[in-house]
């Protein structure tokens, strides 16, 4: 890095003068633009766990029973959240007690946290007309799926302050990844 | 096969003479009758041509007779496209491939839900790094080419890629890693010019199809060797593979190359997007075995479905790789795992690279298992499928073992006594 930087910089013998530190802090190319505020807010749509990104907007599973029909959910996902060429959209009904990985792939129920279920009705719902729903409508999707998945009560509002808080089944489920480092093994311990 | 390779090997020399045989070393033997050719030693033209119309002076295409092709992976499973579209899993016809690169019409294709392939104008196309950055910046196409490039050889492999009984074929076993040259801007450069918060320790990648997939992806690996392709093979990245633009993320599972790579944001804490809630995990053991791929390889030749012509000599050919950096050796055995000899490593091994290897065989004609295992450069070994159930105390039953993570356990092929190849995973 610092010999291309110097090389980068021959020609520009003046910039040298501000030295290295100012070099790192500050742009080395100058090439693309700066966004608007308002471009940036379009585009922000990944929900992290703290739902920081989360619109206004709010809905209840009665809503999202109505939003499901009204969307045509049921034609791909079936009316019961179940039987569908799509994913399956409620948890297998198994004995109480079942180990709940058990339970199947089932996105309202496995996901951590609830804003990954309101993230993903939002990016990729319904297909081929995503990015058509209403932030009331995804929040009244979102309460809809997790109350067929026992995680909230029917009448419970969902907005950016309480999705997030929602205590999901799975929250403490996964195991954590790995901190990642170069040349480090896949697994400490494990010689494949 | 044999007749095939005949009539490959007459065309060859009607059409190229010595210099086609030449590089063709199994021919020797045959080459008897052409080098009595009468008169000069000119041999007679080609019967028949391909005629050179607009379209093929424009781009080229391979011969006729030649039909590799990819298909849905794996057979008799979800289909691509599927009922909606969309395509899911199609794997790459690795027992065909000569060399270390995948031909860009052969690489493979995984998407997570199933997508549709987006038809994207790269002059519309932007990329838009925010968060926490001291700069929010966004890219044109035009603006990322003016930066300084680099252009690297890399495997790209889905989590899918594990082999099973069912599987016949390398393509079957082992098509959803397939490898290309890479070319574009290193992600440090794009992240220094945005200028990164101190301790962020993750960053969100974000494509642009119709599910705006998105994956998480350490600091540390950001900076170390990402970058942001435009070009695969020596011509744009092909829409299948995410045109106009792919995150790489070297060596990680294929999820993390995100295609059509529209957002990179720079975040505080690690956000679970739709992509790793697919691959969330139990146990921390596996969860650590399904992030970078381990130490890898296959005998692509012989391989399962293939046939071999008799007893005698044959060149076993084969990939190896690792997400854990170089290959440093790979060894087969040519007798089910009792011995094993290092093989000769063809051209150079690098870095999170398909590697190829050959070694030297003289087949008997009685039964046996072909395999091949590898070492990476961190000294990670390729383990057999008993060696893994042992680590995780499953049962001495291995076969019906999962192996947890990335399926990297050593490839078994037999050769039955008429010469037809096996896949030995019962």
């Amino acid at each position: 890095m610092g010999a291309f930087t110097m090389r980068l910089l021959r020609p520009l013998p003046l910039v040298l003068l501000l030295g290295s530190v100012a070099l790192a802090q500050s742009p080395q190319y100058g090439v693309g633009r700066t966004p608007s505020p308002e471009e940036i807010r379009a585009w922000d749509i990944s929900i992290s766990p703290t739902g920081t990104e989360l619109p206004q907007g709010h809905g209840s599973a009665k809503e999202g029973a109505q939003v499901y029909r009204a969307k045509g959910c049921a034609a791909c996902h079936g009316a019961n959240l179940t039987g569908g060429r799509a994913p399956v959209l409620v948890k297998a009904d198994k004995e109480p007690g079942v180990d709940p990985w058990e339970l199947g792939r089932v996105l309202p129920f496995r996901a951590p946290q609830a804003t990954i279920v309101w993230d993903y009705i939002n990016r990729g719902m319904p297909l081929n007309r995503e990015g058509t729903l209403t932030a009331d409508e995804v929040y009244a999707l979102t309460a809809f799926l997790l109350f067929k998945n026992g995680v909230i009560a029917e009448d419970q509002m969902l907005d950016a302050q309480s999705l997030p808080k929602v205590k999901m089944p799975m929250r403490d489920a996964p195991a954590p990844l790995p901190d990642w480092k170069h040349g480090a093994p896949r697994l400490k311990g494990y010689p494949y | 096969m044999k007749s095939g390779r005949r009539r490959f090997l007459k065309s060859g020399a009607t059409l190229a003479g010595g210099l086609t045989l030449g590089s063709v070393a199994p021919a020797i033997g045959q080459t008897q009758g052409i080098g009595q050719t009468p008169g000069t030693g000119q041999t007679p033209g080609p019967e028949k041509f391909i005629k050179a119309g607009k379209e093929l002076v424009a781009y080229g295409e391979r011969s006729r007779f030649v039909t590799s092709v990819r298909m849905g992976h794996p057979p008799g499973g979800r289909p691509s496209p599927d009922e909606f579209g969309l395509s899911f899993h199609i794997s790459t016809p690795l027992q065909e491939q000569m060399g270390v690169i995948t031909p860009s019409s052969l690489h493979h294709v995984a998407t997570t839900r199933g997508s549709f392939i987006p038809d994207i104008d790269p002059r519309e196309h932007r990329l838009m790094i925010h968060g926490m950055v001291d700069r929010p910046l966004v890219f044109t196409m035009e603006d990322l080419m003016r930066l300084p490039s680099v252009t690297r050889i890399h495997f790209i492999e889905c989590a899918g890629n594990r082999s099973t009984a069912a599987a016949k074929t390398v393509q079957e076993t082992h098509g959803l890693s397939s490898c290309a040259e890479w070319t574009g801007v290193l992600l440090s450069v794009l992240l220094k010019e945005a200028g990164v918060k101190g301790g962020a320790p993750w960053i969100l990648a974000e494509g642009n199809e119709e599910v705006k997939g998105t994956s998480s992806i350490p600091m540390a690996k950001a900076m170390d060797d990402c970058f942001v392709a435009y070009g695969m093979n020596g011509e744009p990245v092909r829409p299948q593979q995410g045109f106009p633009l792919r995150l790489m993320v070297p060596g990680f599972e294929g999820i993390f190359h995100t295609k059509y790579l529209r957002r990179i944001k720079v975040v505080d804490q690690y956000y679970t997007n739709y992509n790793e809630y697919g691959h969330l995990r139990k146990d921390p053991k596996d969860a650590a075995l399904g992030y970078q791929i381990g130490p890898k390889s296959v005998i692509t030749y012989p391989s399962g479905g293939q046939q071999l012509a008799g007893r005698g000599y044959y060149e076993i050919r084969g990939l190896a790789w690792s997400g854990g950096g170089a290959i440093r050796k790979v060894e087969v055995s040519t007798d089910g795992g009792r011995n094993w000899k290092t093989a000769e490593i063809r051209g150079t091994a690098n870095r999170m690279a398909h590697t190829k290897f050959t070694y030297n065989w003289n087949w008997d004609g009685a039964e046996t298992e072909l395999l091949s295992r590898c070492t990476d450069e961190i000294g990670q070994v390729q383990p057999t499928r008993a060696q893994i159930a042992k680590f995780f105390n499953a049962p001495a039953d291995h076969h019906s073992f999962n192996v947890p993570g990335n399926d990297n356990s050593i490839q078994p092929w037999r050769v039955a006594r008429d010469g037809s190849v096996h896949n030995a995973i019962a």
